[in-house]
């Protein structure tokens, strides 16, 4: 190309106009940005969020203290402690899980034996201070009560992959 | 010797070893559940088939005797089938409910199913469910999870010698039971957790509170009698959350009786964490500097022979040895370790110790008990008795005991006597069992404290050394006087000398106002409220009980678990113990209280390290600069001094009135509480 042809192309503003040009298509598309917080992505079944303690459909806490969560824990940030209830079952009186320690690895998820310990959908939960991110059992158990629907179909939705 | 080949590898064994043994000396792993070395033979599990050479089926190797030439395979295709069948066979009625499963992590049957069994169930059926039986308070069962190995029947019949475990019905509804609601009665019963292979029998104390994985392991010793049991303290963080046997056969095998096992939950209740001092009556709070301060403003002035110690049952030979240097130092003589007025002649070490050893028990072949209940002195002990009762044979190896008439000694002994007085006539040769001795080649005599705590101690303690002697059972190459002791601490601190001095005060001397200071380490087993009211009282040690209450100053110590130190066991084997996990609060290794507590007097003990402090044992007592225990007969058949007293003709006194509460330690613990109240005090209840 010679320098009269680029001079011209200069001069008529040519690649400004090919840019604009090219806004106007992003412009007319559908948005990739969605309007958080009022609006939100879609998550994955598999998505690991913030950790729920679950009940059985009568109330009762699934987790009977295997520990194998806090065993297989790689940043070791889960601790239990148990001891038998009133009524000879194994319990958990202590269920404690430092947010702060946790890598959201699911492999406290993939151990338990009797689903008690999941991953939510929620992300949503940031602190103002460290303190509120040692999460306990009732913490844990409220979470669980709170986001139980979701959590149950959730592991429905995965079940045929496992 | 016979010559077996196992997978290629040609091994020597003794002969009439089963085949199981030809392949772990060959270093092949066998898979077994019912078969254990301490037990019998029951070949019922099936787990530990293997391949024969010229057998048409696999064999049950723990059963099948080894014979020369033999080839035994144990890794062939029909060998791998046939574990895979057998483990498919006992997890048809295992439940899956290793989560909640107090053996998940150290069960054999999860481990072996591991390795061992199919990677899946085709088991569609119900599975059988078993009730749970009452075993008493220590053991937990969960009889579902049952695999019918029988080990816990044989171990009570064979080893604890109290056959109250059974088996009912046959095939698959063959249930394990004690036949009638009722606690087990055995000293034992806690080893019944360890040999289960499943989880059908787990420690009910220490139920759901830690998996196997969390604990951190200490070696260590027992000090809740003289046996001195090697145990492993399995702590997770500051508390120890249980205790187990470790393997040693010279001295406990593999076993460990239940109140060295379960009084682990007395470790952290009413523990002394911090110093007190005694302000106008009542015990206030204080540093470490007020409390040597005032010990030491109070000791100004006092002249030696005013001072006194004792010292307690669980000390470490460390500790007993501070003091006894701490007390020469202030120029006291006044020191006493026996608390229970015991009587010996400490001027030869084999006057006052189980001489034939533990494991010289298996080589005796008439034993004589004077004045003891090893049952419930020292269970581990009696054990080995009972082993080597059953061991010999009908009639093999006679037990007489004088004293305990009522006494179930868990084999068969006849009772001579009641008192003293049969001594001298078996000396006479005028009862039956002295010809027994006297025809026996290692013939034993154990002298209890049941004996040795009368004021005629010394006297009865003379008069067996001079019947051991008239049997011939004191010899360069044997020697059958056994004294057994009850306090972890008592041969250390005989050997280290922790006995009044010249003019010293024994312990009844140093009541009632014998002295002015009395200082009192972990000693709460004497007659506390004798102590003079105007008797400054030092009380240092791990738990507040009856010395604390008394005493005007406490030094938090140290428990067995919190400190390294040296046990001597009855036998004078120089033990060594870990530390576990760190004392509570304020509370210090007894010796470095000791240590620091000397330099606030201005009388500096000459050491600043535990390995400095060992030297100087080994300076006082030779035994304790030796890595090795050896036993040895003696030349020397000079008897003992028989003391002041005469022989009084009064029966012996059982000296452990409930073998469940008998030290501090156990009184803190609700475990050995209940314990007591189930075993102990109906039958007290019923006597009375």
């Amino acid at each position: 190309m010679n320098a009269l042809t680029k001079a011209a192309r200069s001069m008529l503003l040519a690649e400004l106009a090919a840019g604009m040009g090219a806004t106007l298509k992003a412009f007319f598309k559908p948005k990739a940005t969605i309007n958080y917080p009022y609006e939100k992505g879609v998550l994955s079944p598999r998505f690991r969020g913030e950790h729920a303690l679950r009940r059985y459909p009568n109330g009762e806490e699934r987790c009977i203290a295997c520990k194998l969560c806090e065993a297989t824990c790689p940043a070791e940030a889960i601790t239990i402690e148990a001891e038998p209830r009133d009524d000879g079952s194994r319990r958990t009186t202590r269920y404690d899980i430092d947010m702060t320690k946790c890598i959201y690895c699911g492999l406290c998820e993939e151990a338990c034996p009797v689903d008690a310990i999941v991953e939510g959908p929620n992300y949503e939960f940031a602190t103002e201070t460290r303190e509120e991110l040692m999460y306990d059992k009732d913490k844990l158990l409220a979470n669980g009560d709170r986001w139980e629907s979701v959590l149950a179909r959730r592991l429905e939705l995965d079940a045929p992959y496992r | 010797m016979v010559k077996v080949t196992v997978d290629g590898i040609v091994v020597d064994v003794a002969p009439g070893s089963s085949a199981l043994q030809a392949c772990e000396a060959a270093g092949k792993e066998i898979p077994r559940f019912c078969y254990h070395e301490r037990l019998s033979v029951a070949g019922n599990c099936r787990m530990c088939l293997v391949e024969v050479s010229g057998g048409r089926k696999p064999v049950a190797s723990c059963g099948f005797p080894i014979s020369n030439g033999m080839q035994i395979f144990t890794d062939t295709e029909v060998v791998r089938r046939a574990r895979r069948a057998v483990m498919e066979f006992l997890l048809i009625n295992h439940p899956l409910d290793c989560p909640i499963c107090d053996q998940g992590g150290e069960c054999d049957l999860q481990d072996q199913a591991f390795g061992y069994g199919a990677d899946h169930s085709r088991y569609r059926e119900n599975k059988r469910a078993v009730t749970d039986k009452y075993l008493g308070p220590l053991v937990k069962t969960v009889m579902t999870r049952c695999i019918q190995c029988t080990r816990c029947i044989r171990f009570s019949t064979e080893v604890a010698g109290v056959p109250e475990l059974g088996g009912v019905s046959r095939g698959e509804n063959l249930e394990i039971t004690n036949y009638v609601e009722k606690a087990l009665t055995s000293e034992l019963s806690g080893n019944l957790i360890d040999i289960c292979p499943v989880g059908a029998l787990t420690s009910q104390p220490y139920a759901f509170s830690a998996r196997p994985w969390e604990l951190k392991r200490t070696d260590s010793i027992d000090v809740c009698d003289a046996v001195g049991t090697n145990i492993v303290m399995q702590a997770r963080g500051a508390s120890v959350l249980r205790i187990v046997p470790r393997i040693n056969d010279e001295v406990n095998e593999e076993w460990l009786a239940d109140k060295g096992r379960f009084v682990v939950d007395g470790f952290r209740r009413r523990r002394l964490d911090r110093p007190w001092v005694r302000v106008d009556g009542k015990l206030q709070p204080a540093g470490w500097a007020d409390a040597f301060s005032l010990i030491a403003t109070r000791l100004k002035g006092v002249p030696g022979a005013r001072i006194g110690a004792i010292a307690g049952d669980m000390c470490d030979a460390e500790s007993l040895m501070a003091l006894k240097d701490l007390m020469g130092m202030l120029g006291s003589p006044n020191i006493d370790c026996r608390q229970d007025g015991a009587r010996y002649d400490t001027s030869r070490r084999d006057f006052y110790t189980f001489n034939t050893g533990i494991a010289g028990i298996d080589e005796a072949d008439a034993l004589l008990i004077v004045g003891s209940i090893p049952r419930q002195e020292a269970p581990v002990l009696n054990a080995r008795i009972r082993r080597r009762f059953v061991d010999a044979g009908r009639g093999k190896f006679p037990i007489a005991m004088i004293g305990a008439p009522n006494a179930d000694p868990t084999y068969t002994a006849t009772v001579l006597g009641e008192g003293p007085d049969t001594l001298a006539k078996l000396a006479a040769g005028e009862l039956p069992f002295a010809e027994v001795l006297a025809n026996a080649k290692n013939p034993m005599i154990i002298v209890g404290h049941g004996a040795l705590t009368r004021p005629d101690g010394q006297a009865i303690a003379k008069a067996c050394w001079d019947l051991a002697v008239q049997m011939d059972a004191i010899r360069p190459d044997w020697h059958g006087f056994n004294v057994l002791h009850t306090a972890a601490s008592r041969m250390a601190a005989l050997d280290l000398g922790l006995v009044p001095g010249p003019q010293g005060r024994d312990v009844a001397g140093m009541l009632g106002g014998g002295v002015d200071v009395l200082w009192l380490m972990d000693a709460d087993e004497f007659a506390v409220h004798d102590i003079g009211p105007d008797t400054f009282v030092i009380y240092q040690g791990h738990h507040g009980d009856a010395g604390a209450a008394r005493a005007d100053v406490i030094l938090p110590g140290a428990l067995y678990a919190e400190k390294p130190g040296t046990y001597t066991n009855t036998e004078g084997r120089v033990q060594r113990a870990f530390r576990a996990v760190m004392p509570p609060g304020d509370a210090r290794e007894d010796w470095r209280i000791l240590r620091a507590f000397s330099e606030v007097a201005g009388r500096k003990l000459p050491y600043d390290t535990i390995e400095a402090l060992r030297a100087r044992m080994a300076q006082a007592h030779p035994a304790y600069g030796q890595a090795e225990h050896a036993r040895l007969g003696a030349a020397d058949t000079t008897a003992p001094q028989p003391g002041s007293v005469a022989v009084a003709a009064t029966p012996f006194h059982p000296v452990i009135a409930d073998y469940y509460l008998t030290h501090a330690v156990c009184r803190a613990s609700p475990t050995m509480e209940t314990c007591s109240g189930i075993y102990v005090r109906p039958a007290t209840e019923a006597a009375e």
